[in-house]
């Protein structure tokens, strides 16, 4: 159970590291998946070793994955809107909510 | 009708209403109103008196009740007695009269309904004074006689002297009510009622100490010597000169000074328990009588010898009841009661009669003075003949009304040789200057031209009822002269009925008195065999002391009126000194108090307002670096706060993290600071870009 949780913690601090860091919004939102995917292991992992009957982990885990789906192309939709009134994508030009 | 004798007392009051609210402006319509009513009450009194008549020594009373506080109980009632019965018949009779008088002579007057109204209300405050049956209802409708003599005597108000005539009038006999409001409240605390009858049952059955009666007697007695204008108090009535003659007509002979009289007779039982009291009524009486007669000696205004005339008769009346009063008090007999009653009753018919007379022919010279006058008996076929039936009267003519009445109050005063010379002197003075006056206005040669060529006889309205007066300044004294029984004195009588006096012999010496003083006045004014100028030369001081009125106006004015004038105005600097002084030192210390209180607002409480106002900005002003813009600052702050909490979660639940978690985190955090500091040192970067 060990190796499970290891490999979705690397993968979430990888997402979160990716989230953090990347100045292209398309990259931010590809680590994002990267993190949901990190808490999808974590589920089913937990589901198997915990309660081995049940199929409530693989079940949230689809859940989450639709809902990935469908935030990603809202996501892109956002991405796509602002590179037509910008002509970019770069995060750190897009800061009109400041102070 | 007795039961209804109420309606008498209310019919003006009515009409005193109507006139006011409804028929204010259509003069003709509310004087002949105001006649209708008062002329229904004659009726109406005269159907009382002959039922009155027919039941004698019985009286009919009855109350109701408009307070009650416990055992006490302050009523409003009636009491029909021969005197109640008389006094109203000559009220609303001499009232009758006056109105009609009065559509004549308020002629082109610009308050003339006004006039009628106050006309009415007199009438009904004195026609509720008579009817009274208690002491304290007798005193609210003596109070209403005052107010309405006030608004009568001041009817011409733009005067000045009316003004002050009629001011003079209400404070002056106010000075009288103050006793008697003493006495009243005497014979409440004595006798614990104010019932005529209760109270004389009480008093005459000792249940009060002497000493007590004599001083409440005098204290009720105060309130007559107002009213009625005796000595000391009589300065008033002169001046009341001043209102219009139909006015002088009515308060001089049936209403307000008769109210005096009328209480004294009305309260005749509490002065028969004690003799000093009595006796200081008829002093008074008498006093006041014979200083009235000296000053109407030499006067020349024709209503001021009138008026002095008027008391002159007031002080005989009192003094014949103060006599009676001395008299039954020792245990005589005396005939004072109802030859003051009865003077009241004839006085009242002749000085009206006089007074409108007198009216009459101010109406037609345009001036008061009789020495101005003379001669008007060719240019007023009516009004000089009627005047000179009142003059007869008055001075005691035989077989006038005056004489008889008159011849009674002398009958009285014998057994007291002192009054009975004063009495007979006071005659022959009345007789001499009432006679002075009708030679001086109507015969001998006119004195003033011009005023003689515009006299007229006044109008119908006015003569007419001077026509019934006259009948009545005749006749009205039959009613009590020894061929008809002394009907009057047996039918007015107090106590046991009526007792015998020689009659012959007293009317043989009034006759000679009262004929004497006119034969005096005939010599001096017609034949001119006595110069009267010489006398007054004779008698300088004397003179003078009657044309001054004995000094009493200039007597008051230094002993009283200066003196509260002075303290008036010392109070008026002690108020303007003193107590608005404290008042404004009030203001000035609020004022005061009040920066202070606007210090606080201003700098605690507005301070502390604008100070969390500032608080808050500076607060914003630092925290809005905060606000980047970059959603991945914000995702690292809730990042980094996210690892706090579950830290502080492990720290509290004391938890031991492992070491390898507790590596993933310290890297984690470790790199999210980095990060984080990255972006705030980019935006200070980018900041100082922009002021650039």
């Amino acid at each position: 159970m060990v190796a499970y949780l290891s490999v979705a913690a690397v993968l979430f601090s990888l997402g979160l590291f990716g989230v953090l860091t990347r100045r292209n919004i398309i990259g931010i939102l590809m680590s994002l998946e990267l993190m949901f995917n990190a808490v999808n292991i974590n589920l089913v992992a937990f589901n198997k070793f915990v309660w081995p009957g049940e199929l409530t982990g693989q079940l949230f885990s689809l859940f989450i994955i639709v809902v990935a789906a469908a935030e990603a192309v809202v996501g892109l939709a956002i991405v796509l809107l602002l590179y037509r009134n910008w002509q970019d994508i770069t995060n750190d030009n897009i800061n009109v909510l400041k102070w | 009708m007795t039961e209804h004798a109420y309606l008498i007392v209310l019919l003006p009051l009515f009409s005193f209403l109507t006139i006011v609210f409804a028929l204010r402006w259509k003069e003709q319509v509310s004087a002949v109103f105001s006649v209708g009513m008062i002329a229904t009450s004659l009726i109406m009194s005269i159907m009382v008196l002959i039922e009155t008549l027919g039941h004698q020594g019985d009286y009919y009373a009855a109350a109701f009740s408009i307070v009650e506080l416990g055992a006490f109980k302050l009523q409003l009632g009636m009491l029909i007695d021969p005197l109640t019965a008389m006094m109203l018949v000559v009220v609303t009779s001499i009232g009758t009269c006056v109105e009609i008088y009065s559509i004549g002579y308020m002629k082109d007057d610009p308050r003339f309904s006004r006039f009628f109204a106050y006309l009415s209300l007199f009438l009904f405050s004195m026609l509720g004074l008579v009817i009274s049956d208690n002491f304290f209802m007798t005193f609210i409708f003596w109070e209403l006689v005052g107010l309405t003599s006030y608004l009568l005597i001041g009817f011409w108000f733009e005067k000045k002297s009316a003004a002050d005539a009629c001011k003079k009038a209400f404070l002056t006999t106010r000075v009288g009510d103050l006793g008697f409001i003493v006495g009243l409240l005497m014979i409440m605390y004595y006798c614990g009622t104010f019932n005529y009858a209760e109270v004389f049952t009480m008093i005459g059955a000792g249940a009060v100490p002497s000493g007590i009666v004599t001083i409440l007697a005098i204290g009720v007695f105060c309130g007559a010597v107002g009213k009625s204008a005796q000595f000391p108090l009589h300065a008033w009535l002169p001046d009341a000169m001043e209102g219009p003659t139909p006015v002088s007509a009515i308060v001089h002979s049936a209403t307000m000074v008769a109210a005096g009289v009328y209480l004294v007779a009305r309260t005749m039982s509490i002065f028969i328990a004690s003799a000093e009291a009595s006796m200081v009524v008829a002093v008074i009486g008498i006093a006041t009588s014979l200083m009235a007669a000296t000053i109407a000696l030499v006067q020349v205004d024709i209503k001021r010898i009138l008026a002095y005339s008027t008391i002159s008769q007031l002080g005989y009346m009192i003094m014949a009841l103060g006599l009676y009063g001395v008299d039954t008090a020792n245990g005589h007999h005396s005939p004072g009661f109802y030859a003051g009653t009865f003077h009241l009753m004839t006085h009242a018919f002749f000085k009206s009669l006089l007074f409108m007379g007198a009216g009459s022919v101010i109406h037609a010279v345009h001036t008061n003075d009789i020495m101005e006058m003379g001669g008007l008996w060719k240019k007023m076929k009516y009004t000089a003949p009627v005047f000179l039936i009142g003059s007869l009267s008055i001075a005691g003519f035989p077989l006038t009304s005056g004489f008889f009445s008159k011849d009674e109050i002398v009958a009285t005063t014998f057994g007291h040789p002192v009054f009975t010379v004063l009495t007979l002197l006071i005659a022959f003075m009345t007789a001499f200057y009432m006679w002075r006056l009708c030679f001086l206005t109507f015969f001998g040669e006119p004195r003033v031209a011009h005023r003689y060529e515009h006299a007229h006889e006044s109008p119908n309205t006015m003569t007419y009822p001077l026509f019934f007066l006259a009948f009545m300044a005749i006749f009205a004294g039959w009613t009590g002269i020894p061929a008809l029984k002394h009907g009057f004195a047996s039918f007015v009588a107090h106590g046991e009925g009526y007792v015998p006096h020689a009659d012959w012999v007293n009317y043989i010496v009034s006759s000679i008195v009262g004929l004497s003083g006119i034969g005096l006045a005939y010599l001096m004014y017609i034949k001119k065999s006595i110069s009267a100028d010489k006398i007054a030369e004779k008698f300088k001081p004397l003179y003078n002391l009657f044309w001054n009125k004995w000094y009493f106006d200039e007597i008051y004015q230094a002993a009283i009126i200066d003196p509260i004038m002075t303290f008036g105005r010392w109070m008026w600097t002690f108020d303007g000194k003193i107590i608005d002084g404290a008042v404004n030192g009030m203001a000035t210390l609020t004022m005061w108090w009040a920066d202070v209180k606007m210090w606080i607002d201003k700098w605690i409480i507005d301070g502390a307002v604008n100070g969390a106002g500032f608080i808050v900005r500076m607060a914003g002003s630092v925290l809005k670096y905060l606000q980047t813009g970059r959603m991945q600052f914000y995702l690292i702050l809730s990042m980094i706060l996210v690892i706090v909490m579950i830290l502080l979660k492990f720290e509290i639940a004391h938890i031991n993290i492992e070491w390898p978690s507790m590596t993933v985190i310290f890297i984690i955090a470790v790199l999210a600071l980095s990060i984080a500091s990255r972006f705030v040192s980019e935006d200070a970067n980018q900041e100082s870009e922009n002021e650039k």
